[in-house]
């Protein structure tokens, strides 16, 4: 909300430059965005003139060159183009060097030949209206050489507030001029609705009908007859101009003017064209559409509340009038409405109709009833003062004042025990009733009355703690910290810090960067395409409803694509090796409204393994082993009991696929990418990747045993096993742990030969080193050999493998 | 002298010759198998020693001991020569250019500039005593909102400042308890933390929140730390002295934080903290200019905070959180404000453009 500086002062005007102001604002709860100047910048060079002579432009038919006394002297001589400016007319000047309210410095000139010393204002000219038809002709009982800024209000100061949504009654001058009253201790006007001139009696002009209470506690009208609709005066103009408001005719312009100062929207009638002086407040009808003065034709629904008269709807309730019964230049009778409505209907309604209006934004915060009768009241002064209006005697009233006032108990032990500081009560007394709250007081504190306008925001003793607070507490709050007295009950789990998961994604994701891996933090969101390129349209994915745009509509279910993102906006910039990894949620659609999110860690390597050097200057690429070493090394550092086995997921390469198992469970994927989805991310070598999802490890950690190693030697053996090719690794490693037995220590592949000659065609020979060992006694020969005979029977037996002698 | 002496001496001058003559420890090698080995004359000569008559034997033995030892004296001496030349030649043939690049060792990772934030964070906090708890970041208009004491009319409901999901259902209702929607923040997780805990309970919720908005300080997706002491006796004076800790930890031991009233639904009182400004001294640069950084006022705002709100207290009553017996207080800050306040980092879209040189930097 803008609040002119000139504006506020009239009713608090504390001594305080702008910023100063700004500050002791900022410091008790109303926080300003900005300070705007508005209008012209520095007020000396501008003066009241008197046209002494205006004569015809030689060369220019629509120019004038005029002689103007500006009261140092010399008169100058200024050419205007105005149509009105005439000899003799007391006018507003400014002189050469004037900063312009746009900024600009005015120079000396020369117009068609002629010399011009300055220019004859019209209003818009200074930013205090918008009528550009022709100067401004002042009083002409001002002297000439007098200061135009004590003239007009062609200089002003605007804060720029951001007005918190539990304050609406800061959305009017007046309400900033209370706060400002309490943060500073300058004095506060009565307020400006104290004397309503309305004449009593009956009004019956026009009949109302609420039909919808709930959803519109107060409806009040009065009306004028003998209206003279016109411009309004500069000093309002001025005011509206500065809180950004575009001054329109009188009548128009009182309604804003007052809501402006008040926060209560108002709307005029013209009487006359309200169809058979009848108006009813109810709920739309499904599809009801009306014309507003914006031009627009709304189609309105149920639930909406709008007025209606003997014609159909005239406005929609609280947000924006008909252009059916506007005010127009003819207008004579006026009935003028100001009501209060539900917030969150206007909420919703502005909401769905997308249509929001300075009314709508006031009203949707919930108001209070009392503040119609105070617009009311201020309205009808401006409407006998400025448009010669008659008031009819009497008000409609439906719904009348709110609830009566609440009172809340302030204890003081209350006060300082939620706050950590005392706060006598004298001085939160004094605080209150700054901020317009009664206070009387009682045995253990204070009763506090709530003003009307605040009813809504304060309700609770919570709520009276923090105006004491944001006035009388925050600066000399000391700094403690909790007596922290947290018990251990049996039934109460102790304090852990960072639980074993999170203990776990720490060690995981240091381990891979110790790997050289450089963590990214990509988007949670991505495009449809990214599934289609990585096979998975079909697999279901959770949508936004409004999403940013195209690319941003989905929850990844695979943290692989945000991977290759990053990996190629790398590549696109020079990286020559690429090796990523990142940690986070995915989102998969399970039964419920909401999707599972398994917390993963995923990585992704491209180009060398290692950077060339003169030593090793082609370095191999990272393939599925580059990957699969990084996943060891990672799971290996948190111990973790992994294994693989063969395929994968849709977009790795089918041959160099393999699903990573924890403990007995699928914990993620292991591979080269598809060449396809590698093309797809514009790679044409190897990528390879891992993802693991971190829930799934976890569930398989297990503390470290203490095993004896070292007291008793081990015995190592190799054994050389041909299979036939389909025969998996892991397959011979399985079966030789089993009939190893307790004895086995550890059995590793070292090496892996194919030879048609001397393995057969179809077969491969498996090295592999066998360790024995026993932890209370030094094995012998022969039990060693005992062993190694039943693993060649076991290796023979099922996977039909030959041990070949050593 | 007897004849044996004389020839004893001869073979000695022919082995020493041949000893001093070879140029290598190999030819040193076959010089000692000539003269000393099993077939060279002396060693037969001092087998022979026994045919001799008395008279001569004792005589002609010592004679050819004693030249054996010198000799093998000889040559071990020439021997530990000939090695150590022979090493210098071969340590001389075994130079490298020294200057050459060295091997690299595998190169380090980095963890992410907000994972290394978050950490920061989240240890400062478990050495206060604070539990880190997570939520999940699909929630609820409930949790998101109304448990949280948000109105209906609250601006940040709506789906310009909220993403929802999408049901299949045409347009979310943003009023509906169960509407399933994106986190705006951390602050879900308050509520569920309660739930899952009765009083006391000091927890952080560190996490990743989403609200529709983009430019250099705006990121569709971000990351806060939300925090929750509740306890019989917590006052706000708690949550400055708090927050002042975490401030020195993070930003330096010279810090101070003030307290500005704001508005939170979830929080009565309601302040904003700024800490002191830890690149200039009073809003002004070393060198006399306006402190860009916290743009000449001293103070820089970093978080949203205040008394939990009695109404949130009263959503988990049932957990026993009775708003007349417990009290306590909430904060909630942005991972990435903090880093960039930090490290100087000037738009927040670098953070999520993951290119290594950045990433390299921290």
């Amino acid at each position: 909300m803008r609040v002119p500086l000139r504006w506020l002062h009239e009713y608090c005007a504390p001594e305080l430059t702008p910023a100063s102001l700004a500050e002791r604002l900022a410091m008790s709860g109303t926080e300003v965005e900005r300070i705007e100047h508005h209008g012209v910048g520095g007020a000396e060079a501008f003066v009241v003139g008197r046209v002494l002579a205006a004569e015809r432009h030689p060369d220019a038919d629509r120019l004038r060159v005029c002689t103007v006394d500006t009261g140092d002297g010399e008169p100058s001589q200024i050419v205007c183009g105005a149509p009105n400016v005439a000899a003799g007319q007391t006018v507003a000047v400014a002189r050469p060097g004037a900063v312009m309210p746009d900024g600009t410095r005015l120079k000396r000139a020369r117009l068609r030949g002629q010399e011009s010393n300055g220019m004859i204002l019209a209003e818009d000219e200074v930013a205090i209206g918008t009528d550009h038809d022709g100067i401004m002709v002042l009083d002409d009982s001002l002297a000439a050489g007098t200061p135009l800024a004590g003239v007009l209000p062609i200089s002003d100061d605007v804060l720029v507030v951001e007005v918190t949504p539990n304050r609406p009654d800061c959305l009017g001058i007046y309400g900033i001029a209370r706060e400002v009253h309490a943060a500073t201790g300058a004095p506060l006007a009565p307020e400006p609705w104290s004397q309503d001139p309305a004449p009593e009696g009956v009004l019956d002009a026009v009949r109302i009908d609420v039909r919808c209470p709930d959803l519109c506690p107060r409806f009040t009208a009065r009306a004028f007859e003998e209206v003279r609709i016109g411009p309004s005066p500069p000093w309002l103009k001025a005011r509206l101009m500065a809180a950004g408001q575009r001054p329109i005719s009188n009548v128009v312009d009182i309604t804003n003017y007052v809501m402006m100062l008040t926060g209560q929207p108002l709307h005029a009638f013209d009487l006359d064209r309200i169809a058979g002086a009848r108006l009813v407040v109810r709920t739309a009808h499904d599809g009801e559409t009306m014309q507003t003065l914006d031009g627009q034709t709304r189609t309105l629904s149920s639930g909406m509340v709008l007025i209606a008269d003997g014609d159909g709807p005239t406005s929609i309730a609280g947000i924006m009038g008909g252009e059916r019964s506007e005010v127009h230049s003819g207008t004579t009778r006026v009935l003028m409405e100001v009501a209060n409505w539900d917030g969150a209907n206007i909420h919703r309604t502005s909401l769905a109709l997308g249509l929001r209006s300075e009314a709508s934004t006031r009203n949707e915060k919930g108001l209070q009833p009392e503040q119609a009768m105070q617009a009311q009241a201020i309205a009808t002064r401006l409407m006998i003062d400025l448009c010669g209006a008659r008031p009819l005697p009497g008000t409609i009233d439906i719904g009348g004042d709110g609830p009566p006032p609440a009172t809340i108990r302030l204890r003081d032990a209350r006060v300082s025990g939620l706050l950590g500081v005392d706060v006598p009560r004298d001085r939160c007394a004094e605080i209150l009733t700054a901020l317009g709250f009664g206070a009387e007081p009682a045995p253990d504190g204070l009763d506090v009355t709530v003003p009307s306008f605040r009813r809504s925001d304060v309700t609770r003793e919570a709520d009276l703690i923090e105006e004491v607070a944001r006035l009388g507490a925050l600066d000399t709050l000391p700094a403690t910290l909790p007596a922290h007295r947290a018990r251990v009950d049996s039934d109460r789990r102790a304090s852990v810090g960072l639980t074993a998961v999170q203990r776990l994604r720490r060690r995981v994701t240091d381990a891979l960067a110790a790997r050289g891996l450089h963590e990214i933090v990509g988007w949670s969101f991505e495009g449809p395409e990214t599934a289609q390129r990585l096979g998975l349209a079909e697999r279901p994915a959770t949508a936004l409803a409004n999403p940013m745009s195209a690319e941003q509509s989905r929850l990844r279910t695979t943290l692989l694509g945000s991977l290759l993102d990053a990996g190629r906006r790398n590549r696109a910039r020079g990286a020559g090796a690429v090796r990523l990894f990142e940690q986070g949620a995915v989102y998969l659609p399970g039964g419920g409204a909401r999707p599972d999110e398994p917390y993963r860690v995923g990585a992704l390597l491209a180009g060398p393994v290692r950077p060339a050097t003169w030593r090793d200057p082609r370095p191999p690429a990272s393939d599925f082993f580059a990957a699969k070493g990084v996943m060891a090394a990672t799971l290996d550092a948190v111990r973790a009991p992994w294994t693989v086995r063969r395929g994968g997921e849709p977009f790795l390469h089918p041959g160099r696929a393999a699903t990573v198992l924890v403990g007995d469970e699928v914990a993620g994927w292991l591979g080269e990418l598809h060449p396809g989805v590698a093309e797809a991310w514009d790679w044409s070598d190897p990528v390879a990747a891992f993802e693991l999802d971190l829930d799934v490890v976890a569930r398989h950690l297990s503390v470290a045993r203490y095993a004896d190693l070292t007291s008793f030697p081990e015995v190592r053996e190799d054994l050389a096993v041909v299979v036939a090719d389909t025969v998996a690794a892991s397959d011979v490693l399985d079966v030789v742990r089993q009939a190893g037995g307790a004895l086995l220590a550890g059995a590793e592949v070292f090496d892996v030969y194919r030879d048609e000659l001397r393995v057969g065609a179809g077969n491969v020979s498996l090295a592999l080193r066998l360790r024995f060992r026993a932890g209370d006694r030094t094995l012998t020969d022969d039990e060693v050999a005992a062993r190694r005979r039943r693993i060649a029977e076991a290796l023979a037996q099922r996977l039909q493998g030959r041990v070949r002698d050593s | 002298m007897s004849e044996m002496t004389e020839r004893i001496a001869a073979l000695e001058r022919a082995a020493r010759e041949a000893i001093d003559a070879a140029a290598t420890t190999l030819e040193l090698e076959d010089a000692r198998v000539s003269h000393l080995g099993r077939r060279a004359p002396l060693p037969n000569l001092l087998r022979g020693v026994a045919e001799l008559d008395p008279a001569q034997r004792a005589q002609v033995g010592r004679a050819a001991n004693e030249a054996r030892r010198a000799l093998e004296e000889a040559i071990e001496r020439r021997g530990g020569d000939l090695a150590q030349a022979e090493l210098r030649a071969r340590l001389i043939a075994e130079g490298v250019d020294v200057t050459l690049d060295a091997d690299p060792l595998p190169a380090v990772g980095r963890l992410h500039l907000i994972t290394q934030t978050r950490r920061e964070i989240e240890d400062v906090f478990v050495a206060l005593g604070y539990d880190v708890v997570e939520g999940p970041e699909v929630e609820t208009v409930h949790y998101n909102f109304d448990a949280l004491n948000h109105a209906p009319t609250h601006p940040s409901r709506l789906p310009t400042d909220t993403f929802y999901i999408d049901t299949g259902s045409g347009s979310p209702d943003i009023f509906a308890p169960d509407t399933p929607l994106l986190r705006v923040h951390t602050s879900p997780m308050q509520v569920r933390a309660m739930e899952a805990q009765p009083p006391p309970i000091y927890v952080i919720v560190p996490g990743r929140v989403f609200r529709p908005d983009s430019d250099a300080t705006h990121t569709p997706q971000f990351h806060q730390i939300e925090g929750l002491a509740i306890d019989t006796d917590i006052t706000l004076a708690d949550l400055k002295g708090t927050l002042l800790t975490f401030a020195r930890a993070i930003f330096g031991e010279q810090r101070e934080v003030r307290l500005r009233p704001h508005f939170f639904p979830f929080t009565e009182p309601s302040v904003e903290v700024d800490v002191s400004c830890f690149h200039c001294t009073g809003g002004v640069t070393p060198d006399g200019q306006r402190c860009p950084l916290c743009k000449g006022t001293a103070w820089i705002e970093i978080l949203g905070s205040g008394m939990v709100d009695p109404n949130v207290l009263l959503a988990v009553s049932d957990h026993g959180y009775d708003p007349e017996r417990v009290q306590g207080f909430a904060f909630g800050m942005g991972i990435e404000r903090i880093a960039m306040l930090k490290h100087g980092v000037p738009d927040l879209r670098l953070l999520y453009d993951n290119d290594i040189r950045l990433l390299e930097q921290f």
